[in-house]
């Protein structure tokens, strides 16, 4: 007696789409990223409407993190030397002297938060060592012992003749009198315009801005 | 199926006393691609920074001990706001009278609404100004700014505001497009009153001008 076969469907799926699809999106990440680049410290900034891209070059950037303190940072892709350039000078300013040797592991960038006097041994530590380590911040609270204004002092005569941005980079719960006394070593270097480092936004619908945005596309 | 099926000469037909060579499967299993795939996808997504930071301009007026270089701002048309701890915000109109009954307070969500309140009010009082709107043409500006020439914000944040309420108060200023404005340090008295309205602070440390 034949037996009356019951036909066996595949339980296989065909992945290829699924594959494709995956693919996809892997290479849009992969082309569409800039890796998040090592802070010792997370900073979350506020938002703000406004449009301006945060240049990378010929930069420097004061950061206040969540503790109120401060940290330097120079932005020199083109030339890393101008970034050795800045803390020697900020070093010499408060009577220190840096070599070259010294700053040998210094890299594009890097968030300097410790007092002009403990730099040496700071950097003397390897670079991933440096992110562990946790910074005291540069003395900023009192306006005849500000560090800051040696570095902004510093920053202003390396980079003498080329356009030189100053972006200040605050975190959400950063209290106000940090960044009071930033815009005070600011003003004490004669620099009056500086950059705030936000996230985008969209500006409020119904808002003025809102309505010349509009018209503008 | 998960796998790429590269055969398919079934139909080949070989001849007699041949012997069938024995097919070998080509079918190659892409699990572990799909895997690795993901794996990375993954990985990316929490690496990435998706969105590049933006920055705002801030242009800040020298110091001055000349009092006739100092900015003079009209009392009509200016506009007090003082942040104040855990968001809290103030804010009064022209001068604060002894009584200081024009010393509200608020949230940053009503400040918008405020603004615009009192630029439209500063506006309304407009005289025509040829100098100014005829500069502002040569220059191919638009006249709003002749407008509002009179109105001013003035931001005072104390001690306890955040970061972050300074940034959203200048925020607020571009988005209402408020073409003057200024940080300043807010006076003794209005800390006082900060204080006793329960939102700021420790008192001031000098007793309040009188």
């Amino acid at each position: 007696m034949a037996k009356a076969k019951i036909q066996k469907k595949s339980t296989d799926t065909d992945m290829t789409p699924f594959v494709d699809v995956a693919f996809l999106i892997l290479s849009f990440f992969i082309m569409a990223t800039k890796f998040k680049p090592a802070e010792p410290v997370p900073i979350e900034t506020p938002n703000s409407v406004s449009s301006q891209t945060m240049p990378d070059n010929n930069a420097v950037m004061m950061s206040i993190d969540k503790d109120n303190k401060v940290y330097f940072s120079v932005m020199s892709k083109s030339d890393v030397q101008k970034g050795k350039e800045v803390i020697k000078e900020a070093a010499k300013r408060a009577g220190l002297t840096l070599t070259d040797a010294d700053l040998a592991q210094y890299q594009d960038g890097e968030m300097i938060g410790m007092p002009l006097n403990k730099i040496k041994g700071f950097m003397a530590l390897p670079p991933a060592e440096r992110g562990k380590v946790a910074q005291d911040g540069i003395p900023v609270k009192d306006s005849a012992t500000s560090e800051l204004v040696n570095w902004i002092g510093a920053a202003k005569y390396v980079f003498a003749g080329e356009p030189l941005k100053y972006l200040v980079k605050g975190d959400n719960t950063s209290k106000y009198p940090t960044f009071g006394a930033v815009i005070d070593a600011m003003k004490r270097n004669d620099e009056q315009k500086y950059n705030l480092v936000t996230m985008p936004q969209d500006a409020p619908a119904g808002t003025e801005l809102y309505q010349e945005r509009l018209k503008g596309k | 199926m998960a796998s790429l099926d590269t055969g398919g000469d079934e139909g080949h037909k070989k001849g007699p006393g041949v012997k069938k060579a024995k097919k070998l499967n080509t079918r190659v299993d892409m699990t572990p691609m799909v895997d690795l795939g993901f794996l990375l996808i993954t990985f990316f997504i929490f690496t990435a920074t998706m969105s590049n930071p933006t920055t705002m301009d801030l242009n800040m007026p020298k110091d001055t001990d000349k009092k006739d270089e100092e900015t003079k701002i009209k009392q009509s048309g200016s506009l007090s706001v003082i942040l104040g701890k855990d968001n809290s915000l103030f804010y009064y109109e022209g001068e604060l009278d002894a009584t200081a009954s024009g010393f509200k307070s608020a949230t940053y969500k009503e400040i918008r609404d405020i603004v615009i309140r009192k630029k439209k009010e500063v506006i309304s009082r407009y005289v025509t100004d040829p100098v100014c709107e005829s500069e502002a043409k040569a220059k191919g500006k638009s006249i709003d700014d002749c407008k509002q020439k009179d109105f001013f914000v003035v931001i005072k944040p104390t001690e306890d505001a955040t970061y972050k309420n300074v940034v959203d108060m200048l925020d607020e200023m571009t988005i209402n497009k408020v073409a003057r404005y200024a940080l300043v340090k807010p006076f003794d008295s209005e800390l006082e009153l900060v204080r006793l309205s329960g939102g700021g602070g420790p008192a001031a440390a000098t007793p309040p001008a009188k």
